[in-house]
């Protein structure tokens, strides 16, 4: 069958999210719809899936005009949506969670769960799933969490499949898995549309790729087009995907970290006695999968860990034991895992989030009081300085775009005299344009003389900035190595295989 | 996955710490009330109350006896729940036999040279806990479909005036009864109003609803029925009817099956409740806008609609459970008579872990605490009465905290639900 959404538009106050956008996908065809952080493929998926309505435009299902104004019309006329916060109920059992909102009763009202778990087996079997229908969908990875989803649509006959960002939460591995199984649902005849920003998985899956800016479809293009392609058509702009990295001097010793062990709370050692030397001028990698004790590591540099045994030296003070505020003070930018949590306070205005770190100082303290219009003055200076865009330093922090929180938080970080920047994950989410941006920020300071430790799961992130990697493997340094080791033997490290012929530097 | 193991393990540690301190308060009794006790003296347990067919005999029992051998009890309960823990079984019932072992050794030691009427203990509890079950069913209706109640105590309150009002004037008990579910979900109404349409800040809205019935039925109690009190509130009251068989049984018949219909429709709301909950479709749909109302309006559920009709559903149970003040106990009203109730509902859930048994359980503690509290004072026992009142709690406490584990709230509890909230 045929979905097509015609002249759609949508509106939120003075925002056009979506700009009478036409799209048209096929059965057994995959079209990816491509654009950045807000530009306004959620709401029209949104819409399509009748969780919001258009201000106007219609939806054809088979050529044929159909209104969807709840979700259960949206499902009634086999349009399926897998959303990128699962619609599941952590705590129900899979089959549970299937039959929400489809129940079958017996006498006295029980529920029957048999047809669904019928149901499920035979869907799981048909696609090599391997989902327990009576698992609790909590306690599953992350990966299965989202089978479940693409279970539920099949179940209830989805001839239409949504997948509203499906790998952003997922490892490289399960992410294969699903693009695997996404061409699996399209030979059996299902539409697909798959909403993303990650070029490399549209060249992968995608039969056809439309194009979507600040709410319009800017163009089309084939898988076949250059990932750089993809990503100007995206940005509007032209963009290196690839930042430049000049050829630079390396200076003393800044940060020197030796034998390093943390322990958790059940004393338990997340860390094993890691050392490694960050130099002036140099970038750093610390590459792994997410869970090897990277987090620690960056948090108990800035001393956010408890009872961290060993070393650290910040250009030859011992820094292990201070505040935190204090081991700042000693010259560390700090931008962490997540912005939202801990990078910035998202009901602070823009403003006060970039002085969050100096606000007790001149300019910005008087005495007990603060000083609004120099922190306003300054925050002016920096969202031209950093391209945040905003229509007011006032407005709250949370009204921002991923990217341009993280802008705000390296606009913080980056306006003190430093020695040391420690980037956690530093583009975790964020799309092309704004990727680029942190990238080329990173770059400069390194270029400038600081030293950087960059933490990253993302191998392209890696090989792109890194002078040196040092790949971290159950609390481990596994290696050091240069930045001209291949992807696969950086992939094989991080897998925790050390005979990969990598050297180390 | 790993995240559930880890936090599986850390609920066995704290488990293990738990077992460590109930022995060790185990041990303490024994040697302070099996060993240390007056070995003359006697304690008495009467058990009959007059209308069984068979008349246990009174059971005395040398004080420090009785101490030692529910000391040991305890100990041995302290025993199930290692083997328990090791064979990964939930420690409900040691947790049972520790605090029930605790609580008789106490009990022995403290009422030496007494007499415990040990079967209307039991009756006593069990009505001092009724307003605590119907409050607490009323909170987990709401708060399982993500409405947090803080006005059960108002929802009791006008319950309790309106069925004392209707039942004076018409002479009626069962009148009032029928009125009361109307007045809690009056209460009801207004907390939906205001929590799902509005989205008013659930725990101030129940405060204020509290604060509101508090300050009506004052008034109305100050102007109306002290100046009228004998047409407006002098109410007739229901009579006890003796189930058939079951009502003659010793001990359990006085106490469970010689009743007012009230507590029989405890028995009945408890139970519709907990199979409702738990196997049916409403009861799923309702668990659901409990956790995650997106993801159940995804599937079509009206997230708003199923939580307005609970939390009035919810008023009406609280009604009846107000009804019992009145129509169930004494006919008349009296100024502010659930004297916290409510909140006291409030906790059993909370101890209860949001489930309809658990919540049972800790009601019918804290009214067995309660009641215990009482007799021991009635009976003049030779220990700080500030003392007396406290040990109960403690032995709740740890019951609980054995039964309860890591107390998690319905994920969406509190929460208003409107679509595209972020916009």
């Amino acid at each position: 069958m045929s979905f097509e959404l015609r002249g759609i538009t949508k509106t939120f106050g003075s925002l056009v999210a979506n700009d009478s956008i036409d799209l048209k996908v096929e059965a057994g065809e995959i079209l990816a719809i491509l654009g950045e952080n807000g530009a306004g493929k959620s709401t029209l998926m949104n819409i399509a899936y009748g969780l919001l309505q258009a201000d106007s435009g219609t939806i054809l299902v088979d050529g044929k005009e159909i209104s969807i104004n709840e979700p259960s019309d949206a499902l009634a006329a086999g349009i399926g949506m897998v959303h990128q916060h699962f619609m599941l109920i952590p705590v129900f059992t899979v089959a549970e969670n299937i039959i929400l909102g489809h129940e079958r009763t017996g006498r006295a009202g029980t529920l029957k769960l048999e047809d669904a778990r019928a149901a499920i087996k035979k869907v799981s079997e048909e696609f090599g799933f391997d989902v327990d229908p009576d698992a609790i969908v909590e306690e599953l990875p992350v990966g299965v969490q989202q089978r479940v989803e693409i279970i539920k649509a099949l179940i209830y006959n989805a001839k239409v499949l949504i997948l509203d960002e499906p790998t952003a939460v997922l490892t490289p591995q399960e992410t294969d898995d699903l693009l695997r199984i996404m061409k699996d649902l399209k030979a059996k005849g299902t539409a697909i549309i798959f909403i993303t920003h990650k070029l490399r998985e549209v060249k992968i899956a995608a039969d056809r790729i439309s194009i979507i800016r600040r709410g319009k479809v800017v163009g089309s293009a084939q898988p076949s087009a250059s990932q750089e392609e993809l990503a100007s058509l995206m940005v509007g702009r032209e963009v290196t995907l690839a930042p430049d990295k000049t050829a630079h001097t390396i200076g003393d010793v800044i940060l020197s970290v030796k034998d390093i062990v943390i322990k958790d709370h059940t004393g338990r050692d997340i860390v094993s006695d890691i050392s490694f030397d960050v130099c002036a001028g140099e970038v750093l990698a610390i590459a792994g999968v997410q869970g090897n004790g990277q987090t620690e590591v960056a948090r108990a540099l800035i001393n956010l860990e408890d009872h961290i045994v060993g070393s650290m030296k910040l250009d030859g003070v011992e820094i292990n034991g201070f505040s935190v505020h204090k081991s700042l003070d000693e010259g560390i930018a700090f931008i962490p895992e997540s912005r939202e949590l801990d990078g910035l306070i998202s009901s602070f205005s823009i403003a006060e989030n970039l002085v969050l770190d100096v606000h007790t100082q001149a300019p910005y303290a008087k005495g007990i009081s603060l000083s609004p219009s120099q922190i306003r003055a300054e925050a002016e200076k920096r969202i031209i300085e950093f391209d945040i865009r905003t229509q007011s330093v006032s407005d709250p922090v949370s009204s921002l775009s991923g990217g341009n929180k993280q802008k705000v938080v390296l606009a913080r970080e980056l306006s003190r005299p430093v020695k040391l920047l420690i980037a956690s994950q530093p583009t975790r989410g964020l799309d092309v344009g704004s990727i680029e941006f942190v990238h080329e920020r990173i770059l400069a300071e390194r270029d400038a003389g600081r030293a950087v430790l960059l933490f990253s799961t993302e191998l392209d992130e890696v090989m792109a900035l890194a002078d040196r990697i040092a790949v971290m493997y159950r609390g481990k340094i596994l290696a050091i190595v240069n930045s001209d080791v291949t992807r696969d033997q950086l992939g094989l490290l991080m897998a925790g295989v050390v005979s990969a012929g990598a050297k180390s530097a | 996955m790993s995240t559930s193991k880890i936090l599986k393990s850390a609920t066995r540690k704290r488990q293990e710490r738990i077992l460590i301190v109930i022995t060790l308060l185990s041990l303490a009794s024994l040697a302070k009330f099996g060993f240390a006790s007056n070995t003359h003296l006697k304690t008495t347990f009467g058990f009959v109350l007059g209308r069984e067919w068979v008349w246990v005999h009174e059971w005395s029992v040398t004080s420090a006896h009785g101490s030692f051998i529910f000391s040991i009890l305890a100990l041995l309960g302290c025993g199930l729940g290692y083997w328990m823990l090791r064979s990964g079984k939930k420690l409900g019932l040691s947790s049972a036999l520790v605090s029930f072992g605790l609580l008789m050794s106490f009990v022995c030691w403290a009422a030496a040279d007494k007499f415990i009427p040990f079967t209307g203990l039991l009756q006593g509890a069990l009505l001092l806990a009724i307003p605590l079950i119907f409050g607490s069913m009323s909170g987990l209706l709401c708060e399982r479909s993500g409405v947090i109640n803080i006005a059960i105590e108002g929802q009791l309150l006008a319950g309790a005036f309106v069925s004392g009002v209707v039942a004076s004037l018409t002479h009626q008990a069962g009148l009032g009864l029928l009125v009361a579910p109307l007045a809690g979900a009056l209460i009801s109404l207004l907390l939906a109003i205001f929590a799902i349409k509005f989205s008013v800040d659930q725990v101030i809205l129940g405060f204020v609803l509290n604060v509101f019935v508090i300050g009506l039925t004052d008034f109305l109690y100050k102007k109306l029925l002290i100046p009228y009190q004998a047409t407006w509130n002098t109410g007739p009251t229901f009579s006890n009817i003796q189930i058939p068989i079951l009502g003659k049984l010793p001990i359990i018949g006085p106490v469970l099956f010689d009743q007012t219909i009230i507590v029989y429709l405890m028995y009945a709301f408890v139970a519709i409740i907990t199979f409702a909950l738990f196997k049916t479709k409403w009861g799923l749909r309702t668990r659901a806008v409990g956790e995650h109302p997106t993801a159940a309006d995804s599937v079509g559920i009206d997230v708003n609609k199923l939580r307005f009709r609970n939390v009035l559903l919810a008023g009406v149970v609280a009604g009846v459970g107000g009804a019992y003040f009145t129509v169930g106990s004494v006919g008349s009203f009296g100024k502010e008579m659930t004297a916290g109730a409510g909140f006291i509902a409030l906790a059993a859930l909370i101890f209860g872990k949001w489930s309809p048994m658990g919540a049972l359980a800790a009601a019918l503690l804290f009214g067995f605490a309660d009641k215990l509290q009482q007799t021991l004072s009635i009976i003049g026992v030779a220990i700080p009465s500030e003392f007396m009142l406290m040990v109960p709690y403690i032995a709740t406490i740890i019951a609980v905290s054995g039964l309860v584990g890591r107390v998690r709230a319905p994920a969406a509890d509190g929460v208003a639900y409107s679509r595209g909230g972020s916009h």
